[in-house]
This record gives C-alpha cells, structure tokens and sequence, in this order.
C-alpha cells in the first residue's frame, strides 16, 4: 500500500519543529509500524534526505522505548500493543496517518520523534525498589506465603514497560498510572512493606517535581495501556499516600 | 498531613471531599424544593426553618460557601497545573477513543454551573442576606402574603421563561459534571469502589435524577400558576 504521512520533524531540543509530509510506498500489510518507519527512511536515505528519528529497542513490546503518538493516540488505533507491534493491516492504501512525539512539559523532544523520559528513572530511583540484598543469595520464593490474590495484582502491576503511553494520552500529561502501578506492585507484598509510606511519598514527590500534571480519572490511560494496567493501582497509590501521610 | 494537601494526590483528595459536600447538599436541597411542589405550606415551614435556624445560618452556611468557593478555585488552579504539564499540544489528538467528552471538560461544565451559581445568589441568596442580615428582618412575611413569603417569592421568580431555560441549560451541565464527577471522587479518595458496577449505577442515576428534579421544580411552577 501506498501512505501519506504526516510526521514531526524537529532538529534538536532547542530548535522548533513542524509537521513534514511524506509519501512511503510498497508497505506491505504484514509489516509492523516500525518496520513501516524503516521502509520510510531507507526512501528518504536513498533520496540523500535526513531520515526520521524514532526509539525502539526489543521490537517485542517489552522495552517500552517506541513512543509514537499515531493518528491523536498512543501506539495507534489498536489496543494492548506497543507500537513495535502495530500492524499495517490496522491501515488502507491511500491513508493520511499523523505521527507526533510523545507530548508532556516533562518529556522534552530529544529529535523528531525520541523523547526524554528520564523522569521516569528519576520517580523510580525515588522509591520503586526494595533495600535487599536480591543477587546471589536468592530465597526460595515460597519461603514467604502470599495470597493469590495479591500476587495476581502485584504481577500484573509489575507488567508496566515504562513506556509512558498513559502520560501522552493523558489531558493533564500525569503520570499517576505509571507511578501507581510502580507502587502498587511493592505495596501488595509483603516484601514491599518496610519501606511503603517512604516509597509512596518520595515517589509521588518525585512525580511532582518532574511536572507531571494531576489525575482527573477520566481513564484514558488505562485504555491506551499497552499492558492493560488498571485505574485501581490509581486508587491504591492514593491510599497508600493517605495512610503514610496520617 | 505534612505536605500531604501540597501534593497532586492531596489536592485531588481535598476536591473530592468538597464535592462530597456539595453533593450532599444538592441531595438536600432538591428535597426542600420538591415540598413546594407537594406542599407550599410545609415548604414554606421547612424553608424558614432552614434560613433562621442558628446551626444551618452559622454552621452549615459557611460550610458550604467554603466548599463551593474552595471547589471552583482548586477548579481553576488544576486546570492551570495540567494545561502547564501539557507543553506542545498536539497536532492530532483523538481523545473520544479513550475517554468521555464531560471528563475531558470538567472545567467548561463547572464554569457553566459557576455562572448559574452568581446568578441563583444574586437571584435568591443576596436578597435573603439583605432581609436578614442588613434589615434585620427574620419574621420570614412581608406585607400582602399570608403566612411566609418563600413559597410567593420562589413562584414569582420561576415565572420568567427566560430564568427558567437558564436554570435549565446550567442544570444539564450539572448533570454532565456529575456524570464524571460522582463515580470520580470515589477514585480520588482511594476506592476502587468507583469501578463497581453498584457506584456506577448510583452515580448516573444521581447524576440524571437530581438535576431533572430541580428543573421539575422550575417548570412546573414555570406552567402552573
Ligand atoms: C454544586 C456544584 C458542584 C458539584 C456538586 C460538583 C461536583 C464535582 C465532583 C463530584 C467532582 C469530582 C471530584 C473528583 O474527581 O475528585 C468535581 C470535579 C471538578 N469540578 Fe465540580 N462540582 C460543582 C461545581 C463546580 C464548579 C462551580 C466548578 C467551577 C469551575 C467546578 C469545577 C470542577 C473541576 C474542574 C473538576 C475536575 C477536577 C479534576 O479532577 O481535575 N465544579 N466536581
Ligand atoms: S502504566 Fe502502561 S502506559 Fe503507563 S508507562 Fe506503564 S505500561 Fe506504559
Ligand atoms: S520497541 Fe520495545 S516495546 Fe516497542
């Protein structure tokens, strides 16, 4: 298939940027988006043009580096992927489709389509680990019973990639899915009980600080979650803030 | 608290709270106001009960004007956060795909209800303020009425078709605010209670049967006098 596409072009940090149009030909509808930006840049190369800047890294959904906010959502139209693993047949010959960078005060555009997302080391470096010892001298993982439950909801927690789709997505640019779920996966275990109400507050200091905007529960970032982390890690992130400032 | 109502989460929690408040008080004041549909002469007891009363006049008054004023300034200020965490907008943003139209637009619904909140103050709430505070007068009758004048007064103002559609439109947009809002501050407070289907069922019916009840109230007596 044949595209038009409408991508965000910028220098450098400190220049501005605006929207290029490209034409991309031959796409076949099994490629991935990624491979797509591939074609694209290897026309523009041949063309002795810039090609576009863009992350990646696993091209498997589990870095969480492919930020792109395609045609007004995060990782495009389909749900529960990355955009590594959007595929063309998600799209018809002759589509316009608008490619933009991540948008967020604390996610500066890097070049093109890469941003920064060091805020998010820097919230985790806050608090999202426990202080123990855990290479070498591994525990049995049963030595410590824990409920089913809690285990299923700390797992799913631990799935976030850090990819920042829910901050993009969100009118308000707030990262509380991201952090909430950081917290929540140490707040359902036993592990993770030590050091709770530091974690909770230094975390969500950190938040702050970066300039991430705050909640409105309008939910859209649970629903472009590449990892279907839900709005109730919100809930308990917020309760964890309550209990540990009290 | 320490830091706590300084924090995004603490000053979602203290909108919350403001709006459990509100919501209460709308719950309360729709009952009153349906009595003079029923009853002018309870709503007319109950109504100068509620305004000469020295706990609902000096505790539960300022209660409320704090909460309103408290909720519509933190309103503001989040609004003014999270437009500064946006940086560049984006060129295409498709925010239908992910999210209701009235969470997205909480602001615009609120300052709808803002407008109408100065208009029903200076309509009904500067003029009790004056009679009481500044004439002195608590008898709750003036000359030419039997009985109490609210009831008289409150028919008199909702014979204007033009206050009535005011009252109507703000009180569409109240709906849409509380179709977000109710299940909303559950979720700011920390209950994932706001994703139970029970919440979610009381919030719309709230979110519909309170402000259709309040523009019940203004048409009806709009068409019957
Ligand atoms: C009687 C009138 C009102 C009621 C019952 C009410 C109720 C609510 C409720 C229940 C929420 C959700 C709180 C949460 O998510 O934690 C809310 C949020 C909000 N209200 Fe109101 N509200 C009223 C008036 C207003 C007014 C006058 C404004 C003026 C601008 C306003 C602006 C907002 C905004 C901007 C939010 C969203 C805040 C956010 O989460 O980002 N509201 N309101
Ligand atoms: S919560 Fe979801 S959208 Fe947000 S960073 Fe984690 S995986 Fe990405
Ligand atoms: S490139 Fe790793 S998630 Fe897409």
């Amino acid at each position: 298939m044949d595209l038009t596409l409408k991508i965000w072009r910028q220098k450098d940090s400190n220049t501005k940027g605006q929207m290029v149009d490209y034409k991309v030909t031959e796409i076949s509808e099994h490629m991935s988006f990624l491979e797509m930006m591939d074609v694209m840049n290897e026309q523009l190369i041949t063309k002795g043009e810039e090609p576009v800047a863009f992350d990646h890294d696993c091209r498997e959904g589990i870095c969480g580096m492919c930020s792109m906010y395609i045609n007004g959502e995060a990782h495009g139209p389909d749900r529960g992927v990355t955009t590594c693993q959007l595929h063309m047949r998600m799209f018809k010959h002759g589509d316009t489709i608008t490619i933009e960078p991540w948008r967020a005060a604390a996610f500066p555009v890097i070049k093109d389509l890469v941003v920064n997302r060091s805020a998010f080391d820097r919230i985790q470096h806050a608090g999202g680990y426990i202080s123990v010892n855990t290479s070498g001298n591994t525990q049995d993982a049963n030595s410590i019973p824990i409920q089913k439950q809690a285990a299923d909801q700390a797992m799913d927690a631990a799935t976030c990639i850090g990819c920042g789709a829910c901050v993009a997505t969100c009118k308000n640019s707030s990262a509380m899915l991201f952090v909430g779920a950081k917290v929540s996966q140490y707040a359902l275990l036993p592990q993770g009980q030590v050091e709770a109400a530091d974690r909770v507050k230094n975390m969500v200091a950190q938040m702050d600080l970066e300039g991430f905007g705050n909640c409105t529960n309008t939910g859209a970032c649970e629903v472009e979650c590449p990892k279907g982390i839900s709005l109730d890690n919100i809930a308990r992130m917020n309760r964890e803030l309550m209990k540990a400032s009290i | 608290m320490g830091g706590f109502f300084n924090s995004s989460i603490g000053r979602k929690v203290a909108m919350a709270l403001s709006a459990f408040f509100l919501m209460f008080f709308l719950l309360q004041h729709l009952s009153i106001n349906l009595l003079s549909v029923f009853s002018p002469e309870l709503f007319n007891e109950v109504s100068h009960f509620m305004g000469t009363n020295p706990v609902v006049q000096f505790a539960l008054q300022p209660v409320l004007i704090f909460a309103v004023v408290f909720h519509f300034v933190m309103g503001f200020i989040l609004e003014v956060r999270n437009k500064k965490a946006n940086g560049v907008a984006y060129v295409k943003n498709n925010g239908a795909a992910n999210s209701s139209w009235f969470s997205r637009n909480m602001i615009w619904s609120g300052v709808t209800i803002l407008a109408f909140i100065l208009l029903h103050f200076i309509d009904f709430w500067f003029p009790e303020i004056n009679t009481k505070f500044i004439q002195g007068d608590w008898s709750g009758t003036i000359e030419g009425v039997d009985g109490y004048r609210y009831y008289e007064e409150l028919v008199h103002k909702f014979a204007n078709p033009l206050r009535v559609g005011a009252y109507v439109l703000a009180f569409v947009f109240l709906g849409l605010h509380l179709a977000h809002g109710f299940t909303s501050a559950f979720q700011s407070v920390g209950g994932t209670a706001g994703r139970k289907k029970t919440l979610q069922f009381i919030g719309k019916a709230y979110s519909i049967v309170i402000p259709a009840g309040f523009v019940f109230v203004a048409v009806y007596h709009l068409f019957n006098h």
